[in-house]
């Protein structure tokens, strides 16, 4: 592992249509284990970022507490971050999308953070359908503490240290389903031909996008016995769809006449082509996805790709009703009521 | 002997009935007439059928405290009966409706009973069964107003302007009213020997709430961005904000609006929402009391450590734990100061009137970006919840807001070597940027953990004291620009000082007076703000002996005095009600005037 950044970069590396290079997407060098499954996420959203000629200044990254809180320091590093405390990114992510609606946010959090202690803000920022993507780095246990159980343990999964979880483990993509999410993905840290597509669809997405990623801990949960192992995920890894991006500027070039492939058009313009695996089940119906969550649950499948999508979303900001301009750019000319208001308030008042 | 503009009324109802707003109107005349009046709702953590009571005191020298001593006890609630009759002065009176005849063992020879048949009248005159049960309020109100000598036209204006678009509701309530008065006319001597006066004393004087004038500051004073769970005492502000920004703060062409509210969760989402909020450049704010300051005090830490402005609002109320939701305390002095894990301060204003509590609101967002910390503006019920006579509010219409040191991009093409954390200027404050503003310069990494002064991660022992040290300096900073304390004096007239702060105020001052009429010289101060000013220290050495009033068991406001001015405790006398009441300035004097018998050291 090196710990000092190299500063050469090759001159002729690929821009994208922003003019940047993959390189203005990247952060400074990983401090997690070497193998983690969280790097892999890191480099999906730095790609993903970099297809999708997202400005990184446009981006805010927020974090909890935890190994996976640490991520957002190793990718755009010309973005602004904010590693809050344990469990509430969401509701600081909450307020600085009131403020600045016009950005992108991105927040990335452990199971631990997310299913334990922020279970609480997790299940409130989906029913407000805050506009953010909201990636779980899921290893099923707590790796900074040294590999503890975490709340998404598989019921028998066994830990390092041969401690068998007697509970059941939380379904994060299921209850999102439940409380209103209106994207919903799962998917594993070492597919990123399959993530790097659901991360540019999440960020399209206009509401609130749970990616739902499992990335094994080397350290502490990548043994015989653990149901979040490299081993354990490639073999119950069942991907209900092929899918692909297509950003709005995009001509669509392909012709897809397959049956079982559709083309899913998001609120910008963008569109997801999806070539469904799974026969019956589909995107925009809950009751096909909840019913083959709990069928895969039965069999000892992790169900991985775009799992729901409500294309109708309507997110927090237009829910409340608040003006299209950040309020964070709104001056005293908006702000002030006239002293006239004032006065007529304190007449009432005598 | 005649006593004019100098009594107190108390009001006994059952909560959930109306009452309310009928002892309003009562207070609202009596204010109409010119004369100061101040009215404190003593109310239960209930909605329906527990008793609550309503004080009024009407003060010609202007003492707006509380008073001990009932003149005249209104009595509509059977169920707090016998202790409503005990807590009435010798020689005063008991309103009563008299539609069921009063206990015998009630009767006390010492005070005179008005009974009233309030329920049989209004039966009578009324066929609506809502108004029978309403209107027995009015009808009280109508017998007062002929017993004290205030003028029924009053009340026809009130109506008038309270029914506004429903005028078919004045003539009914007229009428409620005289079958008041004309029953006293007709059975009882009157007016009292205490009553009212017409008087000029009220001049351009309103009648408000503390919580909505803070509101009201918070709309002026630029808050965007609200995040709440209600909680009493605090509820109120930010409802009264959602009232009035929804008038004032319309976008005119699209009709959006220009503010945004989030009910959270529990009170960690409200203060995280606010911090984001803060973090992101929009002016933003919660409001809460002590238990929800309790749960909040993991983020304030944050806030304080990674430099960004909120502003907060607790509205005190008795505590620990549940307490008594609807009494007040000053209470939170401590956790306020200090909230959080590690070594935190943060700024506190305490405003005394609902004035101050609209200056002060409307200030807290200027320092807090200015000091990028949190603000703290701490009030209580008594503030925050009953009506207070205070100043006409306020607003410059020139001013712009102080955004403090916030860097543009043309800023950042021009600075070379920006840290988020560097201490350019030698006060503690550093210069930051909002998310978004620069495509290549200006964005940093905000962290609770340890940082350098570019808002890297260190664990470097050297990095971490400083970061450390600099934060004391802040505070420095804001001791400094901070709102100075009220000093009653220019010059020291004794040995013996007087400290008290927020609604301690009214009793204190009322105190004073009567301190001094005692033939005691003492001097007074009132800190308005922590982190504290020089001049409090100046004042406290320049005492020997320094009464500090509060309305705590803990006397935390001395402690914190101790604990920041290394002042010798041994001269500083408490003085605490920490009953749930407001003090009283009976209370004041006679806890200094027993101090002041044994010699100072």
């Amino acid at each position: 592992m090196t710990y000092i950044k190299p500063k050469f970069h090759h001159p002729r590396l690929p821009k994208n249509d922003l003019g940047y290079n993959k390189k203005d997407y990247e952060g400074s060098i990983s401090t997690l284990c070497a193998g983690c499954g969280h790097d892999s996420i890191s480099a999906a959203i730095v790609d993903a970022c970099f297809e999708l000629n997202i400005e990184p200044h446009r981006v805010a990254k927020m974090s909890g507490i935890g190994c996976s809180s640490k991520t957002p320091a190793y990718f755009l590093s010309n973005s602004h971050g904010f590693n809050s405390v344990h469990g509430r990114m969401p509701s600081v992510t909450t307020g600085a999308n009131l403020a600045n609606r016009s950005m992108v946010y991105l927040g990335v959090s452990g199971d631990g953070d997310t299913a334990s202690i922020g279970m609480g803000q997790f299940v409130h920022v989906m029913r407000r359908n805050l506009n953010m993507t909201y990636i779980v780095m899921n290893n099923g246990c707590y790796g900074l503490t040294k590999g503890q159980d975490s709340a998404t343990a598989d019921y028998g999964s066994i830990s390092k240290s041969g401690h068998v979880n007697t509970f059941e483990g939380i379904d994060l993509c299921a209850l999102a389903i439940e409380l209103g999410a209106t994207y919903v993905a799962q998917s594993f840290s070492g597919d990123k031909s399959q993530l790097v597509p659901l991360i540019k669809a999440a960020l399209a997405h206009n509401g609130f996008s749970l990616i739902n990623v499992i990335s094994p801990c080397v350290t502490f949960n990548n043994n015989q016995g653990s149901t979040k192992s490299y081993d354990y995920v490639r073999e119950h890894n069942q991907a209900m769809n092929i899918l692909d991006f297509i950003p709005v500027r995009d001509e669509i070039k392909t012709s897809y006449a397959a049956d079982e492939d559709k083309m899913v058009e998001l609120h910008d313009g963008s569109t997801i082509k999806l070539h469904k695996i799974s026969p019956d089940w589909n995107p925009e119906d809950k009751l096909s996805i909840v019913m083959a969550l709990q069928k895969a649950r039965q069999q000892h499948q992790i169900l991985t790709g775009l799992l729901y999508l409500d294309r109708e979303s309507v997110e927090l900001n237009d829910l409340i009703n608040a003006t299209h301009t950040p309020l964070n750019q709104l001056s005293e000319k908006e702000l002030v009521p006239p002293l006239s208001v004032l006065e007529a308030i304190n007449q009432n008042l005598r | 002997m005649s006593r004019i503009n100098d009594f107190v009324v108390r009001f006994a109802n059952v909560n959930g009935t109306g009452s309310a707003s009928a002892n309003f109107l009562f207070a609202k005349s009596i204010f109409r007439m010119g004369i100061p009046v101040s009215a404190k709702n003593i109310f239960p953590s209930n909605i329906q059928g527990l008793p609550t009571w309503y004080e009024v005191r009407i003060s010609e020298k202007g003492y707006l405290g509380r008073k001990a001593g009932i003149d005249l006890m209104v009595s509509v609630n059977p169920q707090s009966m016998k202790k409503d009759i005990a807590s009435v002065k010798s020689g005063g009176y008991f309103l009563y409706d008299s539609t069921k005849t009063l206990h015998s063992e009630f009767y006390r020879e010492d005070i005179h009973f008005l009974g009233i048949p309030l329920m049989d009248i209004c039966n009578r005159e009324f066929s609506d069964p809502r108004q029978k049960q309403l209107f027995k309020n009015i009808v009280y109100v109508g017998a007062l107003a002929r017993l004290l000598d205030i003028s029924l036209d009053e009340f026809q204006k009130l109506f008038e302007e309270q029914f506004k678009g429903k005028d078919k509701l004045i003539a009914p309530n007229m009428k409620a009213l005289h079958l008041g008065s004309d029953y006293v006319k007709d059975h009882f001597s009157f007016p009292l020997e205490f009553r009212v006066e017409r008087r000029n004393l009220v001049r351009d004087a309103i009648l408000i709430d503390g919580n909505s004038a803070a509101a009201l500051g918070a709309v002026y004073g630029g808050a965007t961005v609200v995040s709440w769970y209600p909680i009493t005492p605090s509820t109120s502000l930010v409802s009264s904000f959602e009232k009035y920004a929804s008038q004032m703060r319309i976008d005119p062409l699209t009709g959006k609006n220009n503010f945004a509210i989030v009910q959270a969760e529990d009170e960690l989402a409200a203060i995280g929402m606010a911090i984001g909020a803060g973090w992101n450049g929009a002016r933003s704010f919660t409001a809460t009391s002590g238990p929800g300051i309790s749960l909040m005090s993991e983020f304030l830490g944050l806030a304080y450590y990674a430099e960004l402005p909120v502003v907060l609002v607790d509205v005190q109320r008795a505590g620990p734990s549940t307490g008594m939701p609807t009494r007040t305390q000053q209470s939170d002095v401590i956790l306020t100061a200090y909230a959080s894990h590690g070594d935190t301060k943060h700024v506190l204003l305490i405003p005394s009137t609902p004035k101050e509590c609209f200056d002060m609101m409307a200030d807290s967002f200027d320092f807090a970006e200015q000091l990028q910390t949190p603000v703290i503006l701490l009030t209580d019920l008594d503030l925050g919840m009953n009506d207070h006579m205070t100043e006409p509010l306020t607003w410059d219409e020139s001013r712009t807001y102080n955004r403090g040191k916030v860097l543009s991009a043309d800023d950042l093409e021009s600075i070379a070597g920006w840290g988020r954390y560097k201490d350019v200027d030698g006060d503690g404050i550093p210069y930051r940027t909002i998310p978004g503003t620069h495509p290549t310069k200006g964005s940093y990494f905000t962290r609770g953990s340890s940082h350098d002064e570019n808002a890297v991660y260190s664990e470097d022992s050297e990095t971490y004291v400083r970061i450390m040290n600099r934060l004391v300096k802040k505070m420095e900073t804001a001791a400094k620009i901070l709102p100075a304390p009220q000093k009653y004096q220019e010059q020291n007239q004794s040995d013996v000082g007087i400290i008290f702060y927020g609604t301690t105020r009214y009793a204190a001052e009322e105190a004073l007076d009567l301190i001094r009429e005692n033939g005691i010289s003492a001097d007074a101060l009132r800190i308005k703000a922590f982190p504290f000013h020089e001049e409090i220290k100046l004042f406290l050495e320049s005492h020997e002996q320094v009464f500090i009033i509060e309305q705590n068991r803990d006397a935390q406001m001395r402690s914190l005095i101790i604990n920041e001015l290394e002042i010798n405790p041994k001269k500083l006398k408490k003085i605490l009600n920490f009953d749930g009441t407001p003090i009283t300035a009976d209370f004041i004097l006679q806890h200094i005037s027993k101090e002041l018998l044994t010699p100072v050291n």
